[in-house]
């Protein structure tokens, strides 16, 4: 200090100073970055291993996924071929573990089979919202202007159509042509608008930040920044509702195969299994009991694991536990 | 005299964090006199407003009291239950908070929410004597036509008014005491002014004892009596306001009254000499080492680049500039207004207003992010309004920004690396592993170290981000870089290293600022010519030694007057 002289002037009285040993002092704006890098990702993943709930979800889901690859390690019996009447809502014996449906055949193996199916629309459906989504959303929100005008008149049109009831009308229309991918497309085509709101509102929000403007500054063209800055820091939310939305898909096919319009009854889906099963509900519960269960718990731990996400990519709810 | 209004004893408060306890405020003492005012002063961390708000118990959530006594009156707070703790707060002990932008709610009137204090506190009951006194504080609280006042809502309020009818609510029940949280952080310097000035009065009128706390320490020189200097929730110093600042004890008290730009230009006025510039040049060395902050030395260090800057074509010139908004309903509004000014090469030329004088627009401007509705800007001998984009691309690589928002100007997702190294790959300048040695040669410029290349930015401090900022900046060697607000974000010590940072900077690439800035203070320590602005306008340019010696608008004058502590003369 050059011009202040401490060996000459004395504190006056009142004037307290604490022990320089009570209080010493760190080097002005120290880096404390030991340890592994985080950024929000790295962060999340490391609250999720630490969360019981996410190794459940995470465990059931690997099963199911195990299960509609390899159906045939968990049941020897054939789903359809091997029906007897004889056995119609018959008890559970040896090899049946779960009894008859009415038409005698294994409940077991039906449900086994019915996961490929149930999984397929959801993972289908799943991949075509996330895209149509983000593109909608992203161009809407990072552009502006007519672009989001026209882009989210189109969502709006969509959304103003309630999907299961769009699913109903195309899939009565295409009665000859139902199958997997017909399904997954009636329900993805009309689910995504709510993907793509939550995207340009995010994007509405990141786009107005100082690294979007210092990019814009260095040079950066236009559409690498909405790919490179943006869209990477708007995405989390879209994230967690894509998970929750891969549930939503699953039900809206045992949905529309329960009411008839969904898969023909040569596929095996858990909807169908329902539908079939409700004439006998008071003779033999069971039958419906069963794929509602499966069912249940496969969207069950795709909520969890939504749940668990929207958790673990909130720095404020974590901070909070 | 008879025993102090408020006695804090040994204070300790924790917060539970994910990480276990964190003790923020640790073994904090002090009494207040009645109708005496003390200021806790301190930076961010420092645990300054973590005390206030345990006075009146309005810890966060995760907070609490873990020990100590605060005594009000003999009553130890600390052992108040909540019902306690009601009737004291507003009535014995008012508190002004820090932001009045979200502070009041939007969506009820000002004369709902004022009414609201008053009934809560029972000083009036009945809606006509209700009304009457919600008119008496909003008057007191210097706000004129206070009828009609009531009836509105605080968007159509200023800041300031706001923290006026803020002040007004604190002191509605008459308390003895009253807290002030940083009252005035977020209002422009000359409204700063008036709202401190009528507050003084006021208190003094009522005899109100007062609490501050602010993190600058002039202004709490200036405005108490008494200080209490605060870092990392200990005190570190504790006595009458001027003889801290004449004879600082602590070394981070020294420290703080070294890097308060307010205090330095202050001094740098007062002694003048070259023997004190030197000792200053000297001091500023172990500024490297982290050790002190002398912002003598910065000053000292742009005069040399200065003189050879003359002789050169100016960088910038901007003739005439013109920004006219289309505002839906209401017109046009004009926020850049003719304005005119070259900034020489190498040299530092600062643009200043208070918010809304259009000065961040004109850097919008010259950066190409808003085009200007008339006039010229010519950056290195190219016009702006008539370049193509191919052109435009090139220009980015010799004018870079650097933004206010240490938070917000880097990707949070990018590791530090990519950060600075995207201006380089974005021109397509050099190989991959030649973009990786100049973010490390980068890296060691802004004196941070290269193991921070695979870091992300959350991991680092406002001060530390803003390096990476001028890093990326400087990651194409530019001419220009342009600075908004870079440094007003940050606590002072780091502030004052920035700068340090920002002229050595300059010296070694001779790299030429436009300094935009609400801070009269810090324009002191780094800018060679000044431009005031008001309203879109310049009102006055000149070099910084003659706008600070010799200013000739009234507007200047104010502005100048407003630098808290300004006027405190430093002993020794």
């Amino acid at each position: 200090m050059p011009d202040i002289d401490t060996t000459t002037s004395k504190p006056q009285p009142g004037h307290y100073v604490a022990p320089l040993e009570e209080t010493p002092l760190d080097a002005i704006d120290t880096i404390k970055a030991e340890g592994k890098p985080s950024n929000l990702w790295i962060d999340a993943w490391a609250d999720l291993r630490r969360r019981p709930m996410f190794w459940i979800s995470a465990a059931m889901i690997l099963i199911i996924v195990f299960v509609a690859l390899f159906p045939g390690l968990f049941t020897s019996e054939p789903p359809n071929s091997n029906c007897q009447l004889a056995n119609s809502n018959g008890a559970p014996t040896d090899g049946h573990p779960l009894g008859f449906t009415r038409q005698g055949c294994d409940v077991w193996s039906r449900i086994v089979h019915g996961a490929a199916t149930s999984l397929s629309v959801g993972i289908i459906v799943t991949i075509l919202v996330f895209t149509l989504g983000v593109l909608f959303g992203a161009f809407a929100g990072f552009y502006g202007g007519w672009v989001d005008g026209l882009l989210s008149r189109i969502g709006d049109i969509f959304f103003a159509i309630p999907y299961i009831l769009a699913a109903v009308v195309i899939m009565s229309v295409l009665a000859d042509y139902r199958n997997v991918w017909v399904i997954s497309l009636a329900i993805g085509l009309f689910a995504w608008p709510v993907t793509a709101r939550v995207l340009r509102s995010e994007i509405l929000r990141v786009k107005q930040s100082d690294y979007v403007t210092a990019a814009t500054a260095i040079g950066v063209p236009r559409f690498k920044i909405m790919w490179a800055h943006v869209v990477p820091n708007s995405i989390a939310p879209v994230i967690v509702i894509t998970t929750i939305a891969l549930a939503g898909a699953i039900v809206a096919e045992a949905t529309l195969s329960f009411l008839g319009v969904g898969l023909p009854s040569t596929f095996m889906s858990w909807g169908n299994d329902i539908a079939q099963a409700q004439t006998t509900l008071r003779t033999a519960p069971q039958v419906l009991l069963y794929p509602s269960i499966a069912l249940s718990l496969t969207v069950f731990s795709f909520i969890m694991m939504g749940e668990v996400i929207r958790d673990a990519l909130d720095p404020k709810a974590r901070a909070q536990r | 005299m008879s025993t102090p209004l408020l006695e804090v004893k040994d204070l300790e408060v924790a917060f539970r964090t994910q990480d276990g306890l964190v003790q923020a405020v640790r073994g904090v003492s002090f009494s207040l006199e009645r109708g005496s005012s003390l200021a806790i002063v301190g930076e961010s961390g420092s645990g300054k407003s973590t005390t206030a708000h345990a006075i009146i118990n309005l810890l966060p959530g995760t907070g609490f009291i873990s020990g100590g006594q605060i005594l009000l009156d003999g009553q130890d707070l600390t052992k108040a239950n909540e019902h306690e703790m009601e009737s004291i707060r507003g009535r014995k002990i008012g508190f002004v908070p820090q932001d009045p932008m979200s502070n009041l709610n939007p969506v009820w009137s000002i004369g709902f929410q004022v009414e609201e204090a008053i009934r809560a506190n029972g000083i009036a009951t009945g809606r006509k004597a209700v009304k009457k006194r919600a008119i008496e504080v909003l008057k007191e609280a210097g706000l004129h036509d206070a009828d009609r006042r009531l009836k509105q809502f605080p968007h159509q309020f200023s800041g300031g008014m706001r923290q006026r009818v803020l002040i007004g609510m604190g002191l509605a029940a008459n308390p003895q005491l009253l807290i002030a949280d940083e009252p005035t952080s977020a209002l422009d310097v000359t409204v700063q002014r008036v709202i401190l000035d009528h507050l003084e009065s006021l208190t003094r009128e009522l005899g109100t004892t007062l609490l501050f706390i602010t993190h600058d320490l002039g202004l709490a020189a200036e405005r108490a009596e008494q200080l209490l200097v605060m870092y990392k929730g200990q005190v570190v110093e504790a006595g009458p306001s001027v003889e801290i600042l004449q004879n600082p004890q602590h070394p981070y008290t020294q420290r703080l009254v070294a890097a308060a730009p307010s205090l330095a230009s202050r001094r740098i006025q007062a002694s003048g000499s070259i023997a004190a510039a030197e000792t200053a040049m000297s001091s500023g060395a172990a500024t490297a080492a982290g050790d002190t902050i002398d912002l003598i030395a910065t000053a000292e260090a742009r005069a040399e680049a200065l003189e050879a800057a003359a002789a050169q074509p100016p960088a910038i010139v901007v003739e005439n500039l013109t920004k006219v908004y289309k505002i839906r309903g209401a017109g046009d509004f004009t926020a850049v207004d003719d304005v005119s000014f070259q900034i020489a090469k190498g040299t530092t030329t600062a643009l200043v207003g208070e918010s809304g004088s259009g000065k961040s627009t004109v850097a919008k401007m010259l950066l190409k992010l808003e085009d200007a509705t008339s006039g010229k800007i010519v950056v290195g001998g190219n016009d702006l309004s008539s370049v193509s984009s191919q052109e435009m691309f090139a220009l980015r690589s010799r004018m870079q920004p650097v933004f206010q928002d240490p938070y917000g100007s880097l990707n949070p997702l990018r590791n530090i690396g990519n950060t600075i190294a995207e201006p380089m790959s974005t021109h397509k300048v050099g190989t991959k592993a030649s973009r990786r040695e100049r973010v490390f040669e980068l890296l060691d410029q802004v004196s941070l170290p290269r193991t921070l290349v695979s870091r992300y930015p959350n991991e680092l401090s406002g001060g530390q981000r803003q390096r990476i900022a001028i890093a990326r900046a400087l990651a194409l060697k530019p001419e220009i870089v342009i600075l908004d607000e870079a440094v007003s974000a940050l606590d002072v010590l780091v502030q004052a290293q920035i700068l340090r940072l920002l002229a050595d900077l300059q010296a070694e690439l001779n790299l030429t600022y436009l300094f935009i800035t609400h801070d009269l203070a810090v324009v002191r320590v780094i800018a060679d010519n000044v431009c005031v602005m008001q309203r879109g306008r310049v009102v006055e340019a000149a070099t910084t030694d003659e706008v600070f010696d010799n200013p000739k608008e009234q507007y200047t004058r104010d502005l100048l007057a407003a630098i808290p502590g300004a006027n405190i003369p430093l002993g020794a």
